[in-house]
């Protein structure tokens, strides 16, 4: 790729890899939410639903000092993973959790409002058919709710792939560890001379953006008229 | 034998349910007004309502016992339910929708031609829910229930949300059902016609209580039972073979309550079939009447009196006739007076 200096093709790499794995993995996690949300009445459910938009009002900021505070080598979730290998502090495997963080409360609305579309009277109707609870969920609940599901994926990558405060608090802004495209676009801008770099990378970035839309709207499209 | 065996009590707010019942082979009609706790009732016994106390049965098998901690779920009672709204899944053709419960019940499958067959799928199988008529709907829900592999078929007013053209659409494939498949029915409605046509065992249900329960045909002649299916609409059924033809075309009918005569019919001589008779189309006369451009005129005794509701007698068979309280007070209809029942009209139900 000659279009891209190997700092920049990092970034997008980066970026690419960062958001994916945010994205799917926090996936079933936001389908759970989502499904708590939409179809369960228990005490708590407020302050659940509070907690799980609060990366999304918090500014950016505060929620990458906070993931540093939890998720760092000394903070208290961190220095329990940290004898099994697993660390998120400064690696791009922490630019991935400040992404699921951030992204999580789309998710869980896009699909939370999939689940709330689904007519429980035909899930209902499966019972009497002979079908078990996991069974209604895969055979009737999830179909039901692939458009949402793709939507909310969509919009969690594009927002992973944007997200900028929380990473830099936590991650830094290390190249080929942690330098995601936006952490990239504000260094490049930082330094004398960066100005074409620093445009290369904001047209990739919209033309993954618009790449992912349009994908997701077929997608979409596709499900609908099955 | 009973098939289904059901007694159970459950609060809500506004209606207090106190139902108990058998059901036999057949169709079992659950008769009466919106909100009385008919579709209650079939969701307590399929397993999508749990009530408060009680037991319920079906072939011996027990599916809710509140004292013996028994609660079979949904899937696991084998209770087919055609839905008032059909509630097809969507992101399925009608053939998936055919299949869906041989995914969960061995053996479900196997009944997928002859189902098809009775039910004349054939032509929609590739289709989507979205795409069929609300009788094609109906009849693919039907069928679907049928496929589960059932010991019940519970129905919820399948025909209420159907226009007239698509109700006597739907009536013959559910006659057929009746006739053809060995399976007890329970049929909720609250249209007196299609408790007529479909039903043997009548329950009418009435503020959350079972009012009377027992075959369809007692019911219908009956003058304090018969009445609660509608005052218009109630009338004996009697059972009647098609004699021979008259020079002018009319048709000699030679029923249980004696020899009648009714317009052209187009069955054929010797042809089995119930007639209708409703009670509001009968004319009582204590004398032979004389000059009346009614033809049907039968030698009946009273065997019952309620209100403006008179139960005859004649030959084998029972009529309800329906008139004023004052022509009962001055013809002296008392059980046991005989009088002459003047039939201006009857309806073939079943041929």
């Amino acid at each position: 790729m000659s279009f891209l200096g190997p700092a920049e093709w990092q970034a997008v790499a980066l970026s690419l890899r960062v958001s994916l794995v945010a994205t799917l993995a926090s996936l079933p996690l936001a389908i759970a939410v989502a499904w708590l949300l939409a179809r369960k009445r228990f005490p708590g459910h407020s302050l659940l639903s509070g907690i799980v938009h609060l990366p999304l009002i918090l500014p950016p900021v505060v929620t990458g000092y906070l993931l540093l505070q939890t998720f760092g080598t000394r903070g208290p979730v961190g220095s329990l993973l940290q004898p099994l290998g697993i660390v998120f502090a400064f690696r791009w495997t922490g630019a991935a959790l400040a992404a699921a963080v951030m992204s999580f409360p789309l998710m869980v609305r896009a699909i939370r409002l999939g689940f709330e579309a689904v007519d429980p009277r035909l899930e209902q109707a499966a019972a009497t058919l002979g079908a078990s609870r996991p069974a209604i969920f895969l055979t009737v609940t999830l179909p039901l709710i692939l458009p949402a599901l793709v939507a909310g994926a969509t919009l969690g990558f594009a927002k992973a792939m944007g997200e900028f405060g929380a990473t830099i608090t936590f991650v830094s802004n290390i190249p080929g560890e942690t330098q995601t495209m936006p952490t990239a676009i504000y260094a490049f801008l930082q330094s004398p001379g960066g100005d074409a770099p620093a445009m290369r990378l904001v047209m990739i970035s919209i033309v993954i953006a618009m790449g992912a839309v349009i994908l997701s709207e077929m997608l979409a499209r596709r499900t609908a008229r099955k | 034998m009973s098939m289904l065996d059901a007694r159970f009590t459950h609060r809500f707010p506004g209606l207090d349910l106190d139902i108990a019942f058998r059901a036999p082979a057949g169709i079992t009609a659950l008769f009466g007004p919106s909100g009385c706790g008919k579709t209650t009732t079939i969701n307590a016994i399929a397993g999508l309502l749990r009530p408060d106390r009680g037991h319920i049965a079906l072939e011996g098998c027990v599916l809710f016992d509140s004292d013996r901690r028994v609660n079979l779920p949904p899937r696991a009672r084998r209770i087919g339910y055609v839905f008032q709204d059909a509630r097809l899944f969507p992101h399925m053709t009608v053939a998936a929708n055919l299949r869906y419960p041989s995914r969960f019940r061995r053996g479900a499958a196997r009944d997928f031609d002859r189902v098809v067959g009775l039910l004349d799928l054939g032509p929609l199988l590739d289709r989507r829910p979205d795409t069929l008529s609300g009788g094609e709907k109906q009849r693919t829900a039907i069928g679907r229930a049928l496929l589960s592999d059932p010991a019940l078929l519970v129905m919820d007013e399948p025909l209420a949300a159907l226009d007239r053209a698509r109700k006597d659409e739907i009536m013959p494939w559910l006659e057929r059902l009746r006739d053809e498949v060995r399976l007890p029915i329970l049929y909720v409605s609250h249209s007196t016609d299609e408790v007529t046509r479909l039903a043997t065992t009548l329950v009418l249900i009435e503020a959350g209580r079972v009012a009377h329960a027992g075959p369809l045909d007692e019911a219908l002649a009956d003058a304090a039972i018969g009445p609660h299916l509608g005052t218009r609409e109630v009338g004996a059924l009697v059972s009647a073979r098609i004699g021979a033809t008259e020079p002018d075309g009319m048709q000699r009918v030679l029923t249980d309550a004696g020899p009648m005569l009714l317009p052209p019919t187009g069955l054929p001589e010797g042809r089995e079939l119930r007639l209708r008779i409703l009670a509001h189309e009968i004319i009582l006369a204590r004398e032979a009447p004389l000059g009346l451009s009614a033809l049907n005129i039968l030698q009946a005794q009273v065997t019952q009196v309620q209100g403006g509701f008179v139960q005859l007698r004649a030959g084998q068979a029972l009529l309800l006739a329906q008139v004023t309280e004052r022509s009962v007070a001055a013809l002296g209809l008392t059980p046991g007076a005989s009088c002459h029942a003047i039939v201006k009209s009857a309806a073939i139900v079943r041929s």
